[in-house]
């Protein structure tokens, strides 16, 4: 056996563990700053945001009715959310009537109180998880273990992030920004029964999980689960996915968790057809995902025999309240509009600070936080409030996304949020450019002449940097030097990109 | 700890709130409510085919008479967990030990049986899905889990085109598990590696007349 001597120890990403999972860290433009510096982690996200999208394109083009897909998700969800407690009340009675037992959950705090509970109440000391966003926004891991309880991550790239220390930084392939020799590193170092000798091909590794796993399946007494889909008629509970993690913690343990965002459920099973297409060929860009696992309540003799579900609202019906920023709640995590991202393609997703990066982090995490409400976050420095400016505006999202989301809009109307916070308010310098900036770039029309003007000074300058532009810019120059101007406007650079 | 009921009526005041006026939505459904292709036939078979052999599954193709001889090749293990409700012909030229679950096998006995043997409920084509419900032939999820080949016989009058048609067939009270292809990761570098924790190998016999 080889050892490589000097080699470092790998290291958390971020350095620090967040107190807070759904926004930690600095401002976007801060922490762009560091991930841009990291070669490695660019040419990982390149090649990694390449492949997805172009399987993602292929299997799209081969079902001729995509776009009446995508117009009824949009409308399912659209019609979910107007009649959400109605649909939650169902949802409780169908779930009730099967035999599970269902929790509401005002924040994350309250949901981690009724999970350990749960947890404590049944005597398990370990837990095994399925991959859930819902849970690591609320970071459930960290109360577990304050109540000394070990959750364990079972989807390999969620297992990485875990051994590592790391945050995820990316809603389908969390562990993106790790590459082979570092997973190696990361086992041989962190797994505790790593095989002597383990390489780097991806299938040792993964194989080097499934013997890791196995045995905690197999003696698992509880397991802890996110959800897709909920469908209210029946009480049915969806997870999609595919290793075979996720049915191996639906089916072996005596008692089941689910922990679900209240945005999830849908009225019928009917729903499913539509939503059972768009995911798995948007997610992963394959015409079905390897596994999909539907449970109603508990089936004796057939899996968990206790089964709780626990809704979660964390901030969900502060979304709502917003008419334009509600349709943040439609999404089904497919991580499409990363893909297709170009500042996600080169920031990465620790730049958002966030479980919920790129795209939908930018406009869903602001809203869960209550950007620009009374006391909440606001304005373009603050962590939270500078997420909505993390964006181009270029729309491939708004054209990727499987339920028509309109990320540019929503990005929009929350920079104006942002920027506007109620209340006496003496707007700084860079809120009143900013502000220009967010009316410029709100309409297309006006953002690809400012863009022909901008590559129009450009040429002009030929190139040079500009120490000086006129009112408002000039609140920007007075503090910096502008950014040396291109010759082609984005929109254009796009607009001929896009038609190779 | 708060009282729950709390924290479900401050939960739906907070929704009712958040919508105020909000207007209900009509949902259209213009996207193809049944697939093309006739379930059964020979098409339908075909696309079946050849979409599993995508996901890099085993398909065999036979008539009902040789079921028994083609089930016993796919079992050439020492050991294969057998559900209730398996045709009892198909088994006659096994020479694999024959496990019930009855009484219940352990996870253990499980984890320690090398292959599995069932029926389906409902098979997409397009998908390259096979869809078990618990039914006659299919036994409880954590039998078709643990080992690590499953053989499952689709016959051709289950084999729909698309997945509405499935859906119309299925009733989703029942557990059930859509299989598209044996496990699979792509985690590391985005390399796809088959067989993670599900079963390893997935072997379809394909039944027409
Ligand atoms: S916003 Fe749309 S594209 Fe992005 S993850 Fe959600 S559903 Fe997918």
């Amino acid at each position: 056996m080889s050892t490589f001597l000097g080699m470092p120890t790998v290291r958390p990403q971020p350095s620090r563990p967040p107190r807070d999972p759904l926004r930690w860290g600095a401002s976007f433009p801060h922490a762009a700053h560091e991930t841009l510096a990291d070669g490695q982690l660019r040419a990982n996200l390149r090649t990694a945001t390449r492949t997805i999208r172009d399987k993602r394109r292929r299997v799209t083009a081969e079902l001729d009715d995509w776009e009446q897909l995508r117009d009824a998700g949009a409308a399912i969800k659209a019609s979910a959310m107007a009649r959400l407690p109605d649909l939650l009340t169902q949802l409780e009675e169908s779930v009730t009537a099967r035999g599970g037992v269902v929790h509401w959950a005002r924040d994350a705090a309250e949901a981690n109180e009724v999970v350990t509970g749960i947890v404590r109440e049944a005597g398990a000391r370990e837990v095994v998880k399925v991959k859930s966003m819902a849970t690591q926004e609320i970071g459930l891991n960290e109360a577990l273990a304050e109540a000394g309880i070990d959750a364990i991550e079972t989807d390999l790239a969620e297992r990485i992030v875990q051994l590592a220390g790391d945050q995820p930084s990316h809603i389908l392939v969390p562990a993106i920004h790790r590459n082979r020799e570092e997973i190696r590193e990361i086992f041989t170092h962190r797994m505790g029964d790593a095989p002597e000798g383990l390489s780097s091909e991806p299938r040792e590794l993964a194989m080097a999980a499934r013997a890791h796993l196995r045995a905690r399946f197999l003696r698992a007494e509880v397991a802890i689960s996110g959800a897709n889909m909920a469908i209210a008629e029946t009480g049915t509970v969806a997870v999609v996915e595919s290793e075979g993690n996720g049915r191996m913690c639906l089916t072996l343990p005596r008692l089941l968790v689910t922990v679900m965002g209240i945005e999830k459920v849908l009225p019928t099973a009917r729903d499913l057809e539509v939503f059972l297409q768009l995911l798995p060929r948007s997610s992963t860009g394959e015409r079905m995902n390897p596994y999909t696992s539907m449970w109603t309540g508990v089936t004796p003799g057939d899996g968990p025999q206790e089964f709780h579900l626990v809704l979660l609202d964390n901030g969900r019906t502060r979304a709502l309240a917003d008419e334009l920023g509600r349709q943040a709640l439609h999404c089904i995590r497919c991580s499409a509009c990363l893909n297709v991202c170009p500042v996600y393609e080169h920031t990465g997703g620790h730049a958002y600070g966030s479980v919920y990066p790129g795209p939908i982090g930018a406009i869903l995490t602001p809203q869960l936080l209550g950007v620009g409400e009374p006391g909440g976050p606001a304005g373009a420095h603050d962590p939270t409030g500078s997420l909505p400016f993390a964006s181009t505006l270029c729309g491939a999202c708004f054209d990727a996304c499987p339920v028509k989301i309109d990320i540019p809009a929503a990005l929009v109307h929350l920079r104006e949020r942002s920027l506007h916070p109620p209340g006496p308010h003496a707007p700084s310098a860079t809120d009143v450019s900013m502000r220009v900036a967010a009316r410029v770039l709100s309409s297309g029309r006006a953002l690809r002449w400012a863009g022909r003007a901008v590559a129009l000074v450009g040429r002009l300058t030929g190139g040079r940097a500009i120490r000086w532009l006129p009112w408002p810019g000039s609140l920007w120059t007075r503090v910096r030097d502008a950014p040396v101007l291109p010759v082609r406007s984005l929109a254009a650079w796009w607009a001929r990109r896009s038609l190779r | 700890m708060t009282a729950p009921s709390t924290a479900r009526a401050e939960m739906l005041g907070r929704i009712r709130r958040a919508l105020g006026q909000s207007r209900s939505v009509e949902v259209e459904r213009h996207y193809h409510r049944t697939g093309a292709l006739v379930a059964g036939s020979g098409e339908v078979l075909d696309l079946l085919a050849e979409r599993l052999e995508d996901y890099r599954a085993t398909v065999v193709r036979t008539d009902a008479s040789a079921v028994p001889r083609v089930v016993a090749d796919l079992l050439d293990v020492p050991s294969v967990a057998v559900p209730d409700g398996v045709p009892a012909p198909w088994l006659a030229e096994l020479t694999a030990e024959v496990r019930r679950d009855e009484p219940a096998l352990t996870h253990a006995e499980l984890d320690d049986t090398a292959a599995v043997l069932t029926t389906c409920r409902v098979a997409i084509a397009e998908t390259g899905t096979v869809v078990l419900d618990g039914g006659p032939g299919q036994g409880r999820r954590a039998l078709t889990l643990l080992p690590d080949r499953h053989v499952v016989v689709v016959e051709a009058d289950q084999v729909v085109h698309s997945v509405p048609d499935a859906i119309a067939r299925l009733d989703v009270t029942r557990p059930l598990t859509w299989i598209s292809g044996p496990s699979a990761t792509s985690d590391v570098e985005l390399v796809r590696v088959e067989g993670v924790h599900g079963p390893r190998d997935l072997r379809v016999v394909l039944v027409d007349g």
